[in-house]
């Protein structure tokens, strides 16, 4: 298996006049061609500044150090306009909350046809074309006419398979899946897990919920105040944890379930 | 939704048939609105609609012409206004810092000139015509727009449809104009249709104190103006311009209160 992207010492810090935020320190991280990467950790421990600095949109004051490696280069010494070629095209990303990721004034259908306006330089008429076409693919029923729906009319499950037919339109190298299934009821969640297990695109998946990254994930990595902690099999993580603190979260999960 | 609506109705009629009159004028109006008949101050007739004015000419021409001038003065004048406020509250919303201080600062300068007598000390220096009229009237009400569109910007980038717009590889650029500005559409429709409204007014200030349309081209303005040595005598010169500024004005608000409900995709359906 050949790495596709490499984070080298990565950290993300918050500077203003008086002190310094630390939201991830020190990352080491490779993710392989055609592998899911899980991405666990309580709330707060920095598991989507990370997937965000990945993709370059941490907004001043906060600063990004370390390496991204994409393809042999640093995604941190490219200029913006290349990153923003990247972005959606080669790795894209889906997002916690389906209900304020889809804009309110935009047709679903003309949302989605917008990544095809923007990387392919489609037509209007092509791109939604290729909307619908997608639609299709993640199983949303009569996808010419949702199209045309606004995204309230969607239910949040609905929204979440818009924001992944989204994130997937351009067949990126990489999708980032930040927690996809949290804000969704149990019968939604196994429905868009379903839908992204059967993209078989190299993923990072992001998750509280260790029950779901193991039945979605190759390997894990555990995340703890912004560091790096653990790194193995779901069946490792869960079954011999090294670190007490995965212990813990391990621990805590099964008393919930019980 | 907006077809139940009836003050929309009524105003949307309202607009429309002043702004077919504007157009057509020189078909419809029944007289040359400059030419000077034998009687002067002369109520309402049959061949005179409105009567006529104390050089003897024919109200309903003068009217239907001035329209014309008022309604694109108006227009005009908006058209300026929002173009300046939205780029100028775009993208002082949109990036924010140093950029967004120095910008805004300069608004509040302008908005701290009173604008009646900053018109008046620039008109005083251009030479008074119509489209001199236009353009300053609109240089002088950008500012409200440009707080609007900044106030909503403010709080509009900071969705999370804007990250997500970033996150497929957006331009800064796009982003503004494609993504976030769209969602401001409701309030800048309404501060736009209200502009007309008080660019109809300021059109009729300026020309009542002289320096906004020139006679003898006829606006609602100055055939107020001219109307005031008369009011006794000839009430109907006064009452009638002001009566169709005061309907240009709230069919103005109707049509802008009926398009903020019907552009809120919540209460489409």
């Amino acid at each position: 298996m050949s790495k596709l992207l490499e984070l080298k010492k990565l950290s993300v810090h918050y500077q203003n006049n008086k002190d310094i935020v630390k939201a991830v320190t020190n990352v080491d991280m490779v993710i392989n061609e055609g592998e899911v990467v899980g991405l666990l950790g309580e709330s707060g421990c920095g598991k989507s500044t990370l997937a965000l600095s990945i993709l370059r949109l941490i907004d001043p004051p906060g600063k990004i150090y370390g390496e991204i490696l994409w393809g042999g280069n640093n995604l941190l010494n490219i200029p913006e306009q290349n990153m923003q070629r990247i972005r959606g095209a080669e790795i894209s990303m889906i997002f916690q909350d389906p209900f304020s990721t889809l804009n309110p004034v935009f047709k679903v259908g003309e949302q989605i046809a917008e990544v095809f306006r923007v990387h392919k330089g489609s037509s209007r008429r092509e791109a939604w074309k290729k909307a619908v076409e997608i639609m299709d693919k993640v199983h949303i029923k009569d996808p010419a006419d949702r199209a045309k729906d606004y995204p309230h009319q969607f239910s949040g499950g609905m929204k979440q398979r818009v924001a992944v037919a989204m994130s997937y339109s351009l067949s990126p190298r990489l999708l980032i899946a930040d927690e996809p299934t949290t804000a969704l009821d149990v019968t939604m969640q196994k429905a868009i897990l379903e839908v992204l297990k059967e993209l078989k695109t190299t993923m990072l998946f992001i998750s509280h919920n260790i029950a779901i990254i193991s039945s979605v994930c190759d390997r894990v990595y555990v995340m703890q105040a912004g560091r790096i902690i653990e790194e193995g099999t779901p069946a490792e993580i869960s079954n011999d944890p090294k670190n007490p603190y995965t212990a813990k979260l391990v621990n805590s999960y099964k008393e919930i379930s019980i | 939704m907006l077809r139940k609506n009836k003050l929309f109705i009524f105003g949307l009629i309202i607009l429309i048939s002043f702004s077919l009159l504007a157009v057509f004028a020189h078909m419809i109006a029944p007289y040359d609105p400059s030419e000077i008949m034998e009687n002067e101050i002369q109520g309402p007739s049959v061949s005179h609609w409105f009567g006529t004015d104390d050089l003897g000419r024919d109200i309903l021409s003068r009217i239907i012409y001035g329209g014309r001038v008022s309604l694109s003065v108006a227009v005009v004048a908006v058209a300026v206004a929002l173009t300046l406020g939205i780029l100028i509250g775009s993208i002082a919303g949109y990036f924010g810092g140093l950029f967004d201080e120095i910008i805004m600062r300069f608004t509040d300068i302008m908005l701290s000139f009173p604008t009646i007598f900053l018109i008046l000390a620039i008109q005083s220096v251009l030479s008074p015509n119509i489209y001199n009229v236009m353009i300053v009237i609109g240089a002088t009400s950008w500012m409200g727009i440009a707080r609007l569109v900044r106030g909503e910007f403010l709080s509009l980038k900071e969705r999370e449809f804007v990250e997500a717009a970033r996150a497929i590889g957006c331009s800064d650029l796009r982003i503004i104009f494609r993504h976030i500005l769209p969602n401001s559409w409701p309030p800048v429709i309404v501060a736009g249709t209200l502009g007309m409204a008080g660019a109809i007014l300021t059109e009729s200030a300026l020309s009542f104190l002289g320096l906004g349309v020139q006679p003898p081209m006829p606006s609602w303005g100055n055939m107020l103006m001219d109307s005031q040595a008369y009011l006794i005598d000839a009430p109907w010169m006064a009452v009638i311009p002001g009566l169709f500024i005061v309907l240009a004005v709230l069919s103005l608000y109707f049509v802008g209160e009926g398009l903020r409900q019907s552009l809120n995709p919540k209460e489409k359906q």
